[in-house]
């Protein structure tokens, strides 16, 4: 293993992680990417998606909705709209958020209202999916 | 600690605070004394509120430092790598059209808070045109707009009234309208001139430069490496990106800057306060006890004109 990489991710609201970690996988605009310590630079957006880092062999992993990632050798920054750590998601509320989301899709409307619906269920989705699965296993 | 010396050293001379008149009528002193209060009583007020809302607003720039950092860092990096004329927004221009965002408050009361950015401000734009360029003013806050609206320098635009309600719509407006009129022309190089939160009782005057992007040097080793280092991948297609990338900074930067002279602003008032709660403080027990030594005189006199009549009497 060639050392490890430092991975930042900050929001508007504040710095949520700052940590040395083996590795890193993001949902980038064309595809998830994953990155190594000694990855070559890049710079990619980001859309709504899973973002995970392993820490000796545990993988954790958070909520990321749109932003920028910065890669460099020795450092990922992940610069989001929102992101939020699995554990800090409230799972009945991106339960209910789902339903919501999915009630205003049917009801349809504008299409600037459909498709704020569909970002809003994409969002709730991937929270509950990854809230619930930390529940199930105790990590990500 | 505020001290007016000179009045204080005034004060000991004279005979006490109305060294116009010969001998204040207690009434008056009493009025004086009880005016004090009050306005010891509204300082202490407008101190306490300070406090309330520099805790909130210290918040709020702290943990939105390292984002608008971070973005900095990136896009300083992006625009040494990236060829400048590839997006509107990174282009240098030598050009004499400089535009000075001052950043004041919509209230006073806060020290030498705004006086120190108009003082900056001046400053500054004198030796703009010292140079030969041509300096104009955009102003955020009733303050500043009012001190330069007053001595007719020329204004471009204004934001004023939003410091009630800060948020990132704000920024997005402000930022907005400064992306639009350096693509246009209207400036070459744009300069903040705010006041960065140190602390809750210090303040610094920050001259910045916003347009154009200019590569740092201080982010130190590890970019150091990345300029050896060749390319660099961009996902989706550099264009792209910069559009995103881009203008979102200039709203962050806006947003930081905001949110830094609103803390700035009340940590201000707040020691500004203070000092007037003390000053006021001090005022007072002088008062009082120059009143205290008035009233005993008369008393004294008033005995001394008894006990003289009574012995006439004799």
């Amino acid at each position: 293993m060639a050392g490890k990489i430092l991975l930042e991710v900050v929001t508007p609201e504040r710095q949520l992680l700052s940590q040395q970690v083996d590795e890193v996988i993001a949902p980038g605009s064309e595809g998830e990417f994953g990155v190594l310590p000694g990855h070559c630079h890049f710079l990619s957006t980001l859309r709504i998606g899973e973002l995970r880092y392993r820490i000796d062999g545990q993988t954790h992993s958070m909520a990321v909705l749109w932003g920028f990632a910065e890669v460099t050798p020795t450092k990922v920054t992940v610069m989001a709209e929102i992101a939020e750590k699995a554990e800090d998601i409230d799972v009945e509320r991106a339960t209910v958020k789902v339903a919501e989301a999915e009630r205003r899709l049917q009801a349809g409307g504008l299409p600037s209202e459909v498709k704020e619906a569909q970002i809003s269920l994409e969002k709730a989705r991937l929270r509950k999916k990854i809230a619930e699965r930390t529940r199930k296993t105790g990590h990500a | 600690m505020y001290v007016r010396r000179k009045e204080e050293g005034d004060w000991e001379q004279s005979r006490g605070p109305f060294s116009s008149e010969r001998m204040p009528s207690l009434q008056s002193l009493r009025r004086k004394i009880a005016a004090f209060k009050n306005t010891q009583k509204i300082t202490k007020a407008m101190k306490m509120v300070a406090a309330a809302k520099l805790k909130r607003s210290q918040d709020r720039i702290l943990s939105a430092r390292p984002y608008a950092h971070k973005m900095r860092g990136v896009l300083s990096n992006l625009s040494r790598r990236v060829n400048r004329s590839s997006h509107p927004l990174l282009q240098k221009r030598e050009g004499k059209r400089i535009e000075v965002l001052v950043v004041t408050s919509d209230r006073g009361l806060c020290g030498g808070f705004n006086g120190n950015i108009v003082r900056k401000s001046s400053e500054f734009v004198r030796q703009c045109e010292s140079r030969g360029l041509q300096v104009n003013l955009s102003i955020i806050g009733r303050k500043g707009r009012d001190y330069f609206r007053r001595r007719s320098w020329p204004i471009r635009q204004e934001w004023t009234g939003i410091f009630d309600k800060l948020s990132f719509e704000h920024a997005i407006d402000i930022g907005g309208d400064l992306t639009d009129n350096f693509v246009k022309g209207t400036f070459d190089e744009l300069y903040v001139v705010y006041n960065e939160f140190k602390s809750a009782i210090q303040q610094r005057v920050i001259v910045e430069k916003l347009f154009p992007v200019d590569a740092q040097v201080e982010f130190g080793a590890a970019q150091m490496e990345g300029t050896t280092s060749g390319s660099y991948l961009y996902e989706p297609d550099e264009a792209e990106l910069l559009n995103a990338l881009v203008p979102k900074h200039f709203q962050v930067q806006a947003y930081r800057i905001l949110l830094e002279s609103a803390a700035a602003e009340h940590g201000a008032r707040m020691a500004a306060m203070d000092g007037a709660t003390r000053n006021a403080g001090q005022l007072i027990k002088k008062v009082t006890l120059y009143y205290n030594k008035t009233r005993q005189a008369a008393i004294t006199k008033e005995l001394m004109d008894i006990v003289g009549g009574a012995e006439a009497l004799k």
